[in-house]
This record gives C-alpha cells, structure tokens and sequence, in this order.
C-alpha cells in the first residue's frame, strides 16, 4: 500500500491551490508604491571599443528620470566570480573584470551599455532608443580555438590572452594516462560537440530594487534561486551593503534551471539606482533579452579516448574538453567544466586511470554558466557515447560491455577525486531492461523496416554528484563559498509549526515535501507545518537550490533542527510527566512514558513550552525553536540506466521519440510523485537538448537564436509518454534522510540515450554514421546519413 | 489616455489604456490581476492565454482598446463558484501537472477551449492542441495526463512498456 501521508507519500503539493488560481506571487507581480522602470540598452555587437555614449536626446524624454552609464558606477565592484581554478602551471585563473554596465568595451550581444530609469516601463524603453553609443565594432572571437590562437583578437585586453584556465585533473596520473593509453589494446575516440543550450525558466528574470531612507536599508526582490547567496555577493562585492542593511526576496520563482543561481548587473544596477534615485526601480526581462543576458549552458568541445584490454576492460580515460566560458565569468562558471565535469569522468566504470584537461576559454557570447546537471551531463554524454562506439567497433552488445566494467563494490573511490557511498548499478540496468521490453526489440525493428522507417534503441548509464556541498572538500577545489544548508523550526504554542528554510523553491514543490519529513517525524497532520523559503529576512543564512540538494542537505538541516526540537519537548514532557526523558517516546504527535499509560499531546507540551508556569526552568530556557546548520561529509551519488527507442525516417531525417525510459537510484524517496515530475522535466530538456535546442552564433557573434521563433524549445508534440522507475533504492549513507537528489537527472541520463538511438537505427539501415552532434535535427541526421551511403 | 472596459470574470472593469497597450498589460497592470503571465515576446510561449469572448487568444498579440467592452475571462475565474478548484484546475493538482506554476495559467485556460471544442480528445490531439503552451518543467507528461483526466479518459500505456 503506498503511504497516504509523512516520508514515502505521494502528497498533492500545496503551492498549486495559488499557482492554479492566478494568485502566486512572482517578481512581476511586485509593484512597490512608487516604482520606476528601467530599461536597458544592449550592444548590438559582440566586440567594440565604446568612444562615446550620447544620452543627451533620452534625458529629454517624457518621464526620464535618468540616464546611467559606466562612469554612474566608479567606485561600485563589479560582479564577483564565486570560484577559482588553478591552472596546471600554478598559476590561478584569469579573471577580468565584470562591470555592471559595460566600460570602455562591449564584449558580447547584449552586453548592457546604458540604462534609462522613468517613470513607465515604455518611458524608459523609448528613451533607450534615443541613446546614441558610439561603437568602433572590432573583430570578435567565436570559435574556441580560434579564440586561442596566436594573434586572436583578444575579449579582455588587461588579460595575457582569451585562455581563461588551463586545468589538468589528476596531473598526477597523465603519465600513467598516456601509457595505458599506448599500450591499450583497443582505443575509441571520439570528438563531439556539446551544444550551448539556453534554460529558458518560463519567467523571465525580473529585479525590484527598493531603498528606505528612515532605516538605510535596502531591498532587492528578484528571481532568485538562492537569495542568500544574492545578499552576500551583491553586498559584499558589489555595492559595500552590509547584509544588516540589505534584504533579498526571492518569491515565487518561475523556473530556475541553474540560470537564476548567478548573480547579475540587472539585481546591482536596480538596488544602486533605487538608493541613488531614492524611487524603487523595477527591471522585467524581455525574453529577447534573457537570450542575451541569461547565462547559456553547456558549449563544450571535446575529444575522448577509451582503453580497453584484450578482455574489454576499461583500463583508462583520456579526454580533452574546450569549454566555453563566454565574454566574462558567471558566478560559478569556472567550476562547470572542471569539478562538476572533471570528477565525473569514471561514470559506473571501475576505470582505474583518467586523466581530464579543460581549457577555458573567452569569447565574445553571453557567458555561460551552470544549466541542469552543469558539468555532469558533458561527462555522461561523452562517456555514454565512447563507450557505445566502443562496443559498435569491437563488435560486442553496449549493455554487456557496461555491465562488464561496472562498479560493484561500495564505497569506491574513484581516481578523480571523488569516493561513491553506495549503488547498484546493475540493479537499475536490469529494472530498465525489463522496462523496455528489450527483448521485443527486434519484431518492433522489423515492423519498422516493413514501413520504410529505421528503428534504434540506446540504453546508458549515468552517475552524478549531488548535494553539492562539503564545504571543506569545494573549498580546496576552489569554491570561495560555503555550501552548507540551515533550517530554523518554529514551534508555535498551539503546536503549529514554521520551518524557515535557506532551500529555495522554484518548482521542485518543497512546501508540500519538506513538510512531510518535518510531520513525519512528529506525527502530526502536515497541514501543521508551514515551510517559509525566499526571503533573507526571515530565514537563516543558506546557499540555496541548485545541483540537486535542497533535500539532501537543507532537508537534512532541517532533520537535525527538528530533532532538538524534539530532543527539548521530550525534557518538557518528562519534567510534566514526572518521568525521566529517556522513558519519554514521541509518536503520532503524542508522548507517551515507556511501560505507563501516561500520556501527554504535542500541543500540551508546546504550550506548556511558551506558558512555563510548570516547567523546569532550571534546566531548559522556555520556547521551541531551534536551528541547525548541516554540513555533510560527501556528495551523494544518485546513479541510474536510461533507455531511448526511436524511430528516424530515412526520406528526411526526421527522429520520433516513441519510448524514453528512465530507472533511478535517488536512495529514500520522500514524495514519489514530486520526484518523478523532476525526471520528466529533466528528461524533456535531456531530450531537447539531443534534438531540438541549438544556442547558436554566426561568426560575427551574432546571437541567431534570441526567440523562441528561432530557438526549439520542446512542445508537448515532441515528447512522448514516459516510464520512469525509482524503485532501486540504495539510501545515501551520511545523511540523515538516506537521500541523493532527483533534479537533473533527468537531463543528464538522457542526451546520450537519444544519440545512440539515432546511431543505432541509422546503422541498422547501412549507414556507416559513427556519430551526429546534438542537437539531432533533420538535417543533420539526412545530411549524416547520405555523407555515409 | 482613456479609459478601456471590459467584462472580465463575469464584472465590468475598466482602466486607462494607451493605444499600444496590450491586453496582458491591461489585465496585470491596470486591473492588477497577475495570474496571466507573460514569458515571451513574439506569441510563441501562451503563458498569457486567456479566453475572450470565449476564445483562446494570446493576450500579448491584441491591443486591449481593439477589444472594448469584450468578455475576458481569466486564470482568475476558472475555480467553481464556491471558490472550490474547477474540474480542470483540479485535474492538474491531482497529477501534478504543474510545477513553479508560471506556465500554469495558459495551460489551464488553452486546456478549457480544447475540452469545449473537442470533449475526448486522444492523447495525440491534447499533445497537437497545446503546441502554443510552453512547460519548462514537467515535460508535459502530467500535462496530457491532468488533460486527459478532466475530460474523463486515461492516458493509454507507451506502446512499447513491459507488462
């Protein structure tokens, strides 16, 4: 019987009594008593030399409040980067500067130039057209390893060069690497392009800044899917805001993605204008500029060799990746490609060697950042990929070969870096097998054939490092954060309870999830409590949700923070009860005193907790309330096998999805219906990505893909129904919930699903078509497969 | 600027309006009713999808003084009477069809006029009809089903799952 309430249950989420009625609350929907707007103006150029900025015909507009250029903001920080990579030569990153509106230079299409605050949001869109920028276009670097030849025009001129890092991991093992590499019996290469994508949350951003005079304090609301860190970044590095004078409001968020982690000029420019103007000042994106000012995913060119031995181990990995940094560093960017890429490399495989080397580098794009799965959908799909090409050139079954190399021990350290808790990866390859019918595959080919159509099934892996946090462990590897989670549980009298989370929800449904967790432990209705997220004023300072860890660790601050709770009611009770608090069990919201029939209810002890006429005040302060802050001591590793089955139309290339397949292993599952909406949507922008989106530039850096008439987002033609399995469970073995996070797998599982579909239904027909870069569209599958006949 | 009436949610309301003013700008800014969204720029995302005399329009690709003295009806005047969530509105909670809720509004109001066209359509034509709808987040799955569900149908198995 499946649960009907607490852990395991599948509750019906209380945000979508207001999201279904028109009455949640996004940034937009703000409207501060006396608000201006603002509108910027962008460069329509990806490279200049700005010789002047006319703004004397938009001061005269109708409504303009003013006009604001760089020199608006001497003396203002620019946008800080939040990690630092090391090169091989020692040395650290290249890191230029990052002003809120552009000074001296335009680097990229929408680059901001100028910004007009008025009284209208027309107002001050019709005054930025009036703004006359004198821009010397110069030659723009697109193509990465043009960018880093000899004599390419360079993005930063104050830089050495467009090579922003040069990262070997592990150096150590690149002799070994090379060696084994030689030596191996067999070797698949593979060089593929790992295409930039656009997130695309369906809110766009939006930014209100407000400033009191009585308080000297400053507000910013924006759509944010970590507040804090927005507080913390913005005050600290950017405008000298001590975090006591500054609040940031995240509410309901329309989609994050990893897009709305970073830090941007618009959230800076309206709390430094709404203090300068004394006026708040509201931004809403457009979406033609969240195409060029949103930070882009993914851009990853890559070559990759698999070693196998006579006996088709795996015996080393030796991959070379490009990653593309864009015209400046995002907040997390420089940690994409390196440790959420480079330490993924092993995949399921027992490989005992790897050696990575990542050159990033600038150009003049929109900078790119982490997007769903950031670094570990570029690991899976490269290595999903060789090792299907692997299996094609050595003539063995892909599913076999896997299973052959998989990791069976636990815990498993890898040679990057990183030490797998718990798995059991044949466990889900099986449950997948069984899922598809894989057995059935040949007549479903051959019905195929008989309609003129080819038919194909991919089936991959994939692993991923989730709840990202050891603050001590990302603070060797360069991260100048911390990623640990809080949690504050209030206890009312009345035994009601708010639990004030530094997670933010954005989609994922935390209100409903986290409350079950929270009820479960007490056991009483979770209609008790109530999860309070988005807003630095009310809760405690946390770092947010993004790579899958909002249950994992703010869930599990949340767990520690109720178990004091617990722990100090559990004293109230026994000093009520006359009995020692060891004797004290709480269950289904009632404390009872072990071999007695006494017994005590929730809301007796938590009013007793705040009116302490009979209360041991000697020992314990009154009240309930407690906060934790939780730190763990890994990434967990949610893990699991994926199945695509398509069918291509040889006459124009066209793929039909007709069967996606997911079989996960997130450990416990708090709210199985939450949890498998998350691998539908990853496995839609999975999908997308292998066949659709395509962030695309013309050699002039020219964004060609800025709307959604020009950009493929996936339509719900495109997908098909999907199966998805959560039922291997292995729990985490060092958080208290045994969880591992189910946000991205979904778009990290599935790319290299598609692709060797597509690769197997092609071959199927006699096209010798040993690879296809993503995205998968008609043309280039026709293109591929008649440059093959 | 003169003032623009409609009846919108079955109550005459009226605001000042340019001649450039779109709908969706009219309902959320002069009449404050924010549960339409706006995700795009060039009519692509129905994010904005209300009915209209009705009809499922866009309300970023009409301008309101066009439409003067026109029926509107909103995410805001889908529940029952009762305040109670309509069949609709209540099929997407059922099977989570819905996640950060921005897209939310269009689909429930794009999913009214498909069921008042066409009261048991197959999944193919729910998936065909909801072409102008963009989700990010549930990829569409919960979608077609919450769809199919408030026309009273299940969604068929895929084609090629196990027993």
């Amino acid at each position: 019987m499946p649960k009907d309430h607490g852990i395991g249950a599948s509750s019906k989420r209380r945000e979508d009594a207001r999201f279904l009625t028109g009455k949640g609350r996004y940034t937009d929907d703000i409207n501060v008593a006396g608000q201006a707007h603002v509108a910027f103006l962008r460069s329509d150029v990806a490279h200049g030399r700005i010789n002047g900025i006319d703004t004397s015909a938009a001061e005269g507009m109708p409504g303009v409040l003013r006009v604001f250029t760089a020199k608006d903001f001497e003396g203002v920080g620019g946008l800080p980067c939040g990690w630092q990579i090391t090169s091989i030569d020692g040395n650290p990153m290249q890191e230029p500067k990052h002003p809120i509106l552009a000074d001296g230079k335009v680097r990229h299409v929408g680059d901001p130039i100028a910004a007009v605050v008025a009284e209208t949001a027309a107002q001050a869109r019709d005054a930025a057209e009036a703004i006359v920028p004198d821009i010397e276009t110069l030659p723009a670097v697109i193509d990465m390893k043009a960018a880093l030849a000899e004599g390419a025009p360079k993005v930063h001129d104050d830089l050495t060069s467009n090579l922003c890092y040069d990262w070997g991991f592990v150096q150590e093992n690149k002799e070994a690497v090379d060696k084994a590499v030689a030596e191996a019996a067999h070797v698949t290469t593979l060089e593929l392009v790992n295409n930039r994508l656009v997130a695309n949350p369906m809110e766009p951003r939006v930014a209100v800044g407000d400033y009191a005079l009585h308080s000297d304090e400053s507000t910013l609301y924006t759509t944010s899917q970590n507040p804090h860190v927005i507080r913390l970044l913005m005050g600290a590095f950017v405008l000298g805001i001590p975090e006591h004078k500054l609040r940031v409001v995240a509410p309901d968020v329309g989609g994050g993605f990893g897009t709305k982690i970073f830090h941007y000029a618009e959230e800076a420019f309206c709390t430094f204008a709404a203090k300068e103007l004394q006026r708040p000042v509201k931004w809403t994106s457009t979406r033609s500029e969240a195409f060029m000012s949103d930070a882009h995913g993914r851009d990853h060119v890559t070559k990759i060799e698999l070693a196998l031995d006579a006996d088709n181990n795996f015996t080393a990995i030796r991959c070379q990746t490009y990653a593309n940094m864009g015209a400046y560093l995002s907040t997390f960017a420089p940690s994409v490609p390196t440790w959420l890429h480079g330490t993924l490399l092993a995949g399921n495989y027992k490989t005992p060697l790897i050696y990575t080397n990542v050159k990033a580098v600038f150009t003049n794009t929109v900078p790119v950042d982490a997007y769903r799965g950031a670094g570990r959908p570029e690991a899976t799909f490269q290595l999903e990929r060789v090792i299907d090409m692997a299996a094609r050139e050595l003539g063995v079954d892909p599913v076999a070969l896997r299973r052959q190399n998989f990791i069976t021990e636990f815990p498993y350290a890898t040679p990057v870096a990183v030490e797998y808790d718990t798995g059991d990866y044949e466990g889900t390859m099986t449950k997948l097998l069984a899922m598809i019918d894989r057995d059935g595959f040949a007549e479903r080919r051959r019905q195929s054939e008989a309609n003129g159509k080819l038919r194909g099934l991919g089936i991959n892996c994939y692993i991923e490092a989730c709840g990202i946090a050891p603050s001590q462990l990302v603070g060797q590897l360069g991260a100048r954060a911390g990623l640990y989670e809080s949690a504050t549980v209030r206890v009312n009298a009345t035994g009601g309870l708010v639990v004030m989370t530094g997670s933010h929800s954005h989609g994922q449904g935390h209100e409903t999830s986290f409350a079950q967790v929270v009820a479960d432990m007490i056991g009483i209705d979770e209609g008790q409590v109530e999860i309070v997220h988005g807003d630095t004023a009310n809760t405690p300072m946390g770092m947010g949700t993004y790579g899958s860890r909002s249950l994992a660790v703010g869930g599990s601050a949340m767990v520690r923070a109720t178990e004091k709770i617990i722990a100090k009611a559990k004293k109230i009770a026994s000093h009520l009860m006359e009995a020692s608090a060891d004797d004290i069990e709480l269950k289904d919201g009632k404390f009872t005193v072990a071999g007695t029939d006494k017994e005590l209810a929730w809301g007796d002890v938590t009013l007793a907790a705040y009116v302490p006429h009979n209360y041991p005040l000697d020992e314990i302060e009154p009240g309930l309330e407690e906060t934790a802050f939780y730190d763990p001591n890994n990434f967990t590793y949610p893990a699991g096998a994926y199945a695509c089955e398509v069918e291509v139309d040889p006459e124009t290339g066209k793929v039909d999805i007709l069967a996606m397949a997911a079989a996960d292993d997130f450990g416990n599952v708090v709210n199985p219906m939450i949890v498998e909406g998350q691998v539908h949507g990853g496995l839609a922008q999975g999908i997308g990505q292998a066949l659709l989106e395509n962030c695309a530039y013309d050699a002039d850096g020219q964004l060609l893909s800025a709307s959604y008439m020009d950009y493929a987002m996936p339509r719900a033609h495109d997908m098909p129904m999907f199966q998805v399995d959560h039922s291997s469970q292995t729990p985490c073995t060092h958080n208290p919930l045994g969880v591992k996070g189910c946000g991205e797998a979904g778009a990290i599982g599935s790319p290299p699903s598609v692709v060797n579909a597509v690769i197997d239904a092609l071959q199927s027909g006699g096209h010798d078509v040993r690879h296809i870069d993503m995205p998968l569209t008609p043309a280039r599958v026709w293109s591929a497969m008649n440059a093959a006949k | 600027m003169e003032n623009v009436t409609l009846t919108v949610n079955g109550k005459e309301r009226s605001a000042p309006a340019e001649g450039r003013t779109l709908l969706v700008e009219f309902l959320r800014e002069g009449l404050r009713l924010t549960g339409t969204h706006v995700g795009c720029d060039t009519s692509q995302c129905g994010a904005c999808l209300v009915h209209v005399d009705g009809e499922p329009v866009k309300a970023c690709s009409v301008l309101v003084q066009d439409i003067a003295g026109a029926e509107v009806t909103t995410i805001e005047g889908m529940a029952n009477a009762d305040g109670s969530l309509g069949t609709i509105q209540a099929a997407f909670r059922e099977h989570h069809g819905l996640q950060c809720g921005f897209c939310t509004p269009g689909m429930v109001m794009a999913a009214a006029s498909l069921l008042k066209e066409n009261p048991k359509p197959t999944e193919a034509e729910v998936r065909h009809y909801l072409e102008g709808n963009i989700c990010r987040c549930t990829g569409y799955h919960n979608i077609v089903k919450a769809v199919m569900a408030a026309s009273g149908q299940d969604v068929a198995p895929p084609a090629v799952a196990a027993e």
